[in-house]
C-alpha cells in the first residue's frame, strides 16, 4: 500500500483523463450528457465508499445528503444565478447536514448504523416530498438555470452549451478524486481503515474512534452534496426521488460493481453502471432486474469487484472481523 | 370522539398487515442474524401469487391464500437454501447487499409477468358489506384482517413457547453453536425459520389485495415500515414487533388524518430517537 502508483497505472490514469478532456470534441451530445451522469455518480460513490470500503460502516442515508446538495444548489441559483455560488452552496449544506446527523449516527456500528442512517434519509426525503412552500413537494423545484460561472472582475463563462459545464463537472469531479486519493492515503485514511479492521485494537492504540467516524461521515456526506449539486444544473430540475433510499442504493451498486477494498473500485463501478444501465435499457426497461442479478452474482461468487483483479492488494475480500466472536457473546449475554 | 375511536378501528386492521410482516422480519433477524431487506418483496409476491389464484383463476379466497403461501415459501426456500445459506460465515454487509439485490430481481420480474398496473379484485362475497360502529360503517373485512392478525399473534406465541419445535428455534436463537452441540440440525432450523417468515409476510400481502390493491411498488413500501417496526420493538423481539405494529398501525392511521404533512417525517423521527436512546428497543427486557 504505497503512495506511488505503478508506472503501468500513471500511463493509465493519464490516458483516460486526456480521453475524457478530449471527449466534447470526438463526440456527440449524449456521450456528453453520459459522461457527466458516470462523474456525479463516480464523486457520490468515492464518498460512499470512504465510509463503507475504508471505515467499515454501510450507510442507507446517502441520498439524503446528496438532496440537501441538489436542493440547496437549486435554491441559491434560483435565487442567484451564480453556478459556482449554487454548487459551493449546496456542498456546504450538505456538509453541515452530515456533520449534524452524524454526532448521532456514528455512536452505532453494524446494523444500528445501516439503520440509522436510512432513518435519517428518509427524514429527509419526507421533507423534500411534504414541505411543498420550500420544495415544491412531488412536484420539486423546475426551471433551475444552469447559471453562467462568474468569477467578479475576472471572467464569465457561459454554461448555456452542455460541453462548457461538462468541463466543470469534470474539473470538481477530478479534484475531488484526487483529494480522496491523497486522504485515504495518509495516515489519517490509514487510521480509518484500522478502526474498520479492528476497532477495539485502535481504541486501545490511543485512537478517538467516534471521532474519526465523524470524520469520514461528514466527508462522505460533503462527496454526496457534491455529487448532488453538480445534478440541477444539469437536468434543471430537481425531485424528492433523488432523496429516496433507492437512490442510496446507486452508489452501493456502483461501489459493489468496481470493487470495494481498492479504490478505483467505486469510479469504475458508475462507469459500469451507467454502461450496463444504458445497454440494457437499449433492449428492455426492465434494467433494474439485469443488476439485481449481477448484485446476487457478485456478493455470491466476487464479493470484492471486478477492480481487485486489477489492483494488486493482499487484502482478503472480506474485512477480517475480529472482535466478531467477542460481539457475539455480548449479543447473546444482553438477551 | 367517535371519529376518532373509528379512526383508531381503522388504524387497528392497518396495523395487521404491519404485524404479519414485521413478525416475519424478526424471527428471521432473531434466528438467523439477518435482515432480510427482500422481506417487502415477499410480501409483494405474496400478494400477486393471491391476485393470480383468486382474482385471475377464480378460485375460493382461502385456497389462493394457501397457494400463495406455499409458493411464496417455495421462494423463500429457494433464496435460503441457494443463496442466503452460502454466506452466513462472512461480513453482514455482504447479506444485507444480496437480499438487495433480490428487492431488484424480484420488483422487475412482478412487473414482467403481471405487467406495471394496479390491480383490485373484488372481496369475496362472505366477507363483504359493513357493519355500523360508532355511527359509521366499519368494513367486515377490515374486522377480518384484524382478526387474522390477532389470530397469528395467538399461534405465533403458542408455537415458540409451547411447542418442541418453538424451544429448538429458541434455542438456536440465543445459542446457534451450543444448538448445534446438542445436535439440533441448525441448517435445517434456519431454512424452516426463513420459509416461515416468507409465508407470514405472504400471508399479509395475499390478505390486503382486496382492499389495498396489487402493484409493483408495494413491497418496497411495506419494508420501510416493517423496519421502523422492528427497529422500535426490538430487533428480534416479536412481542415487540406486536406492540409497535400497533403503535405505529393506529399513529398513522390518526396521523393521516390529522397531520398529513409530518405524518411520515414523525415516524422516521420516532426510528431515529429510539435507535438512539434504546437501541435494544422500546420492549426489550
Amino acid at each position: 500500500m504505497t503512495g506511488r502508483l505503478s508506472p503501468r497505472a500513471t500511463i493509465l490514469v493519464a490516458l483516460l483523463t486526456s480521453a475524457l478532456f478530449l471527449l466534447p470534441w470526438v463526440a456527440g451530445k449524449y456521450p456528453v450528457y453520459l459522461a457527466i451522469q458516470i462523474l456525479i455518480l463516480a464523486v457520490f460513490s468515492i464518498g460512499f465508499n470512504l465510509l463503507f470500503g475504508y471505515t467499515g460502516l454501510l450507510s442507507f442515508g446517502q441520498a439524503g445528503f446528496f438532496a440537501v446538495g441538489a436542493y440547496g444548489c437549486a435554491k441559491i441559483l434560483l435565487a442567484v444565478p451564480n453556478l459556482f455560488l449554487g454548487i459551493a452552496g449546496g456542498v456546504a449544506a450538505a456538509g453541515v447536514a452530515a456533520f449534524l446527523l452524524g454526532i448521532l449516527s456514528v455512536r452505532h456500528t453494524r446494523i444500528y448504523f445501516s439503520m440509522l442512517t436510512l432513518a435519517f434519509g428518509m427524514m429527509i426525503y419526507s421533507v423534500a416530498w411534504k414541505w411543498r412552500d420550500y420544495t415544491g413537494g412531488d412536484d420539486g423545484l423546475v426551471g433551475i438555470p444552469r447559471a453562467p460561472l462568474e468569477i467578479p472582475g475576472l471572467v464569465t463563462i457561459s454554461m448555456a452549451a452542455m460541453e462548457h459545464y461538462y468541463y466543470v463537472v469534470l474539473v470538481l469531479s477530478l479534484a475531488a478524486i484526487l483529494a480522496m486519493y491523497r486522504l485515504v492515503r495518509s495516515p489519517l485514511g490509514l487510521t480509518l481503515q484500522a478502526i474498520r479492521d479492528s476497532e477495539t485494537r485502535a481504541a486501545f492504540a490511543g485512537v478517538p474512534v467516534q471521532k474519526y467516524r465523524l470524520f469520514a461521515f461528514t466527508i462522505a456526506g460533503l462527496y454526496a452534496g457534491l455529487a448532488g449539486a453538480l445534478l440541477p444544473p444539469l437536468e434543471n430540475t430537481v425531485t424528492p426521488p433523488i432523496a429516496h433510499w433507492s437512490t442510496s442504493a446507486e452508489p452501493v451498486l456502483a461501489t459493489l460493481l468496481g470493487g470495494i477494498h481498492t479504490f478505483s473500485g467505486p469510479i469504475v463501478g458508475a462507469f459500469l453502471f451507467f454502461v450496463i444501465k444504458d445497454v440494457v435499457m437499449r433492449f428492455t426497461e426492465y434494467w433494474l432486474i439485469c443488476f439485481g442479478i449481477i448484485v446476487v452474482a457478485m456478493v455470491m461468487g466476487f464479493p470484492s469487484g471486478i477492480m481487485s483483479i486489477f489492483e494488486n492488494r493482499k487484502r482478503p475480500a472480506v474485512p477480517p472481523d475480529a472482535d466478531r466472536a467477542a460481539k457475539a457473546a455480548n449479543a447473546s449475554a444482553k438477551k | 370522539m367517535e371519529n376518532f375511536a373509528f379512526q383508531g378501528l381503522i388504524g387497528l386492521s392497518l396495523a395487521m398487515y404491519l404485524w404479519l410482516i414485521s413478525a416475519g422480519l424478526t424471527i428471521i433477524f432473531g434466528v438467523l442474524r439477518i435482515v432480510n431487506f427482500a422481506h417487502g418483496s415477499l410480501f409483494m409476491v405474496g400478494a400477486y401469487l393471491a391476485y393470480t389464484f383468486y382474482g385471475q383463476m377464480g378460485l375460493p379466497f382461502g385456497v389462493a391464500i394457501v397457494l400463495s403461501l406455499l409458493g411464496t415459501g417455495l421462494l423463500g426456500f429457494a433464496m435460503e437454501r441457494g443463496f442466503l445459506s452460502r454466506i452466513y460465515g462472512v461480513d453482514e454487509a455482504y447479506q444485507l447487499l444480496l437480499t438487495f439485490g433480490f428487492i431488484l430481481i424480484l420488483d422487475d420480474a412482478v412487473k414482467i409477468i403481471w405487467g406495471g398496473v394496479f390491480r383490485i379484485p373484488p372481496i369475496p362475497p362472505f366477507l363483504d358489506g359493513a357493519w355500523p360502529v360508532f355511527g359509521r360503517s366499519f368494513p367486515v373485512y377490515n374486522a377480518f384482517v384484524i382478526a387474522v392478525g390477532l389470530l397469528v399473534a395467538v399461534i405465533l406465541w403458542a408455537l415458540f413457547e409451547k411447542t418442541w419445535w418453538g424451544r429448538i428455534v429458541r434455542a438456536t436463537a440465543s445459542d446457534r453453536e451450543m444448538a448445534n452441540a446438542i445436535g439440533v440440525n441448525v441448517p435445517r432450523v434456519f431454512s424452516g425459520v426463513f420459509v416461515f417468515g416468507a409465508m407470514l409476510a405472504a400471508l399479509g400481502g395475499a390478505i390486503g389485495i382486496p382492499v389495498r390493491s396489487v402493484a409493483p411498488g408495494i413491497g418496497s413500501a411495506m419494508i420501510i415500515q416493517a423496519f421502523i417496526i422492528t427497529v422500535i420493538g426490538g430487533l428480534g423481539n416479536l412481542k415487540g414487533a406486536f406492540v409497535s405494529s400497533l403503535i405505529v398501525g393506529v399513529l398513522s392511521a390518526y396521523g393521516t388524518l390529522y397531520f398529513p404533512v409530518f405524518e411520515l417525517f414523525f415516524i422516521f423521527v420516532i426510528m431515529a430517537v429510539v435507535l438512539l436512546i434504546r437501541p435494544q428497543g422500546l420492549f426489550a427486557r
